[in-house]
């Protein structure tokens, strides 16, 4: 079948959105229904192409990803991210439950602040990768989209009768994110204290259009920016007071993801797995110092062994040369040797070059080392590199 | 000069027995920002469904199949050189390839201009 825009585009999208949902049930797998957010008519309003992604109906683009790209490193960019899970953990003897699962020192994490961690299985692999915050009286945890529900099972089944587990599903999640955010946000923000007391992976509450709203300054584009956590019932309000600065244009979920490829995020089901662990994704500052000191979460002998050990294989970054994009799944070659597997890799529309990231064999992960990617039966010349692609500009001090 | 179309969104202009071929507008809207392109070499024979292109589009790769059988006598080397083209006038200067064709009665089953339009429309 020639350009089969309609089965082949469609294929091509799959392969990089939610393994798990949207598996056709081909390994017997039940199809389940997929579901709207709270904005999927103001998406549609705006002109967006929905696809499925992670069980729900998603933007994926409203003006092109390439324009969307650019605005938000340039202006600022509305994401709905809605279809993350948003928890909240609280009960007696919160703090120790949680970290006999999680590899996080939640002695240091204080109120208003923010961390990146992992759910890890008994082998130390990857279940999910999660932003934890000490609320008042409770842990929030935002978990991936695609994930949340087995997360949630993972949790109730792990965590003791005295600690509640509060699935927010009357809440939204908005992402504004790019070097103006700050400033189209600031307008319409009011609280005990101002916004630019936030700095990066610090949060706190504010009114925003009269409605009580969390804020992080958080993201995940290498940009300044913001993740808001709203009531659902608002979100077409908020929506459009932030779309209505001139700054501010909504971006989809393609844009989304060359803005974290190009800032050297991990995109859990692609380059996080439970095959991988947090010492081969290098992602070790996600298992806080004392915790690697004495162990006791899940996985903790396989992770504290191979952090004495090293790696067998590790996730970098690739340059590309030339302009053909090397994708996820292409097998990555030294000579003749299979040495690894793309598991992100597009056109990077700030760098103006194709780019990539993948697992390759220890012996093979340094910066600068030569190898090459095939695609459709041709070796293309690929170099490990330093990511981010483009530098993080995160605002780390307050001014 | 007559164009032809195809349910995959190709476009097939017949001029005397050499075949220009392309995407459509539609096809380039659906595939959003063209990035690379590869185009057949010359002189390489296609049978109507061989892999005949490449398009990469930011996001996704889609292959292209030759819509007709014959031989690639030309490509667009400007188009491999400026792949936005593919978005920017993809029934004009972002043409594909040029093929000879081994069986015109291939063109017998495609669509003219109205009728593509109004396939997209069910679309």
């Amino acid at each position: 079948m020639p350009l089969n825009l309609g089965v082949g585009f469609g294929r091509a999208w799959r392969k990089w959105m939610s393994d798990e949902f949207l598996d056709d049930g081909a390994d017997g797998a039940e199809m389940l229904p997929v579901l709207t957010l709270p904005l999927d008519a103001w998406h549609r309003a705006k002109g967006a192409r929905m696809v499925e992604f992670a069980g729900y109906h998603m933007p994926i683009q409203y003006e092109g990803i390439m324009a969307e790209h650019l605005w938000t490193r340039e202006n600022a960019g509305l994401f709905d991210v809605s279809h993350m899970g948003q928890l909240t953990l609280a009960g007696d003897g919160l703090d120790a439950a949680v970290e006999s699962l999680l590899p996080i020192d939640l002695s240091t994490l204080k109120l208003g602040m923010q961390r990146y961690s992992l759910l890890l299985d008994e082998n130390g692999g990857v279940l999910d990768d999660l932003m934890v915050s000490r609320w008042p009286d409770a842990i929030y945890i935002v978990a991936n989209g695609a994930t949340k529900w087995d997360d949630i099972a993972f949790l109730r089944e792990h965590l003791p009768d005295a600690v509640t587990l509060n699935h927010m599903e009357d809440r939204a999640l908005l992402a504004l994110q790019g070097p103006k955010a700050f400033a189209a946000l600031e307008r319409h923000v009011s609280g005990e204290h101002p916004l630019s007391a936030l700095v990066f992976m610090r949060f706190g509450q504010f009114q925003l259009a009269g409605e009580d709203v969390t804020i992080a300054r958080a993201g995940y584009t290498g940009e300044d920016g913001f993740e808001i956590s709203l009531p659902a019932s608002a979100a077409e309000k908020i929506a459009d007071l932030l779309c209505g600065e001139g700054e501010v244009r909504p971006i989809g979920l393609g844009a989304r993801d060359s803005l974290r490829l190009e800032a050297g995020l991990p995109l859990y089901g692609h380059d996080l797995s439970p095959d991988d662990t947090p010492v081969s994704a290098g992602l070790l500052f996600g298992i806080n110092k004392r915790r690697r000191e004495v162990g006791g979460f899940f996985g903790a002998d396989k992770i504290l062994g191979q952090i004495a050990s090293g790696p067998a294989r590790k996730l970098v970054g690739f340059s590309v040369e030339g302009r053909l994009p090397v994708r996820e799944g292409a097998e990555i070659f030294a000579g003749d040797t299979l040495v690894g597997q793309i598991t992100s890799g597009g056109f990077a529309p700030s760098v103006g070059a194709p780019i990539a990231m993948g697992y390759v064999g220890a012996a093979h992960a340094d910066i600068g080392t030569n190898l090459e990617a095939e695609v459709r039966g041709k070796r293309i010349p690929i170099c490990v590199a330093s990511m981010p692609f483009v530098a993080h500009k995160y605002v780390r001090k307050g001014g | 000069m007559t164009i032809y179309f195809t349910q995959d969104h190709e476009w097939i202009a017949l001029n005397g027995d050499v075949a220009t071929v392309g995407i459509t507008d539609y096809a380039q809207g659906q595939l959003g920002d063209v990035v690379f392109i590869e185009l057949p070499a010359v002189g390489k024979d296609l049978t109507k469904g061989d892999d005949a292109a490449v398009v990469e589009s930011v996001k996704a790769a889609s292959d292209v199949y030759a819509p007709v059988s014959g031989m690639v006598v030309e490509f667009n080397a400007d188009l491999e050189a400026d792949p936005a083209l593919a978005n920017s006038d993809p029934e004009g200067e972002g043409w594909f390839f040029r093929m000879t064709l081994s069986n015109q009665g291939e063109l017998d089953g495609l669509m003219d201009a109205a009728g593509y339009r109004a396939y997209c429309d069910t679309l």
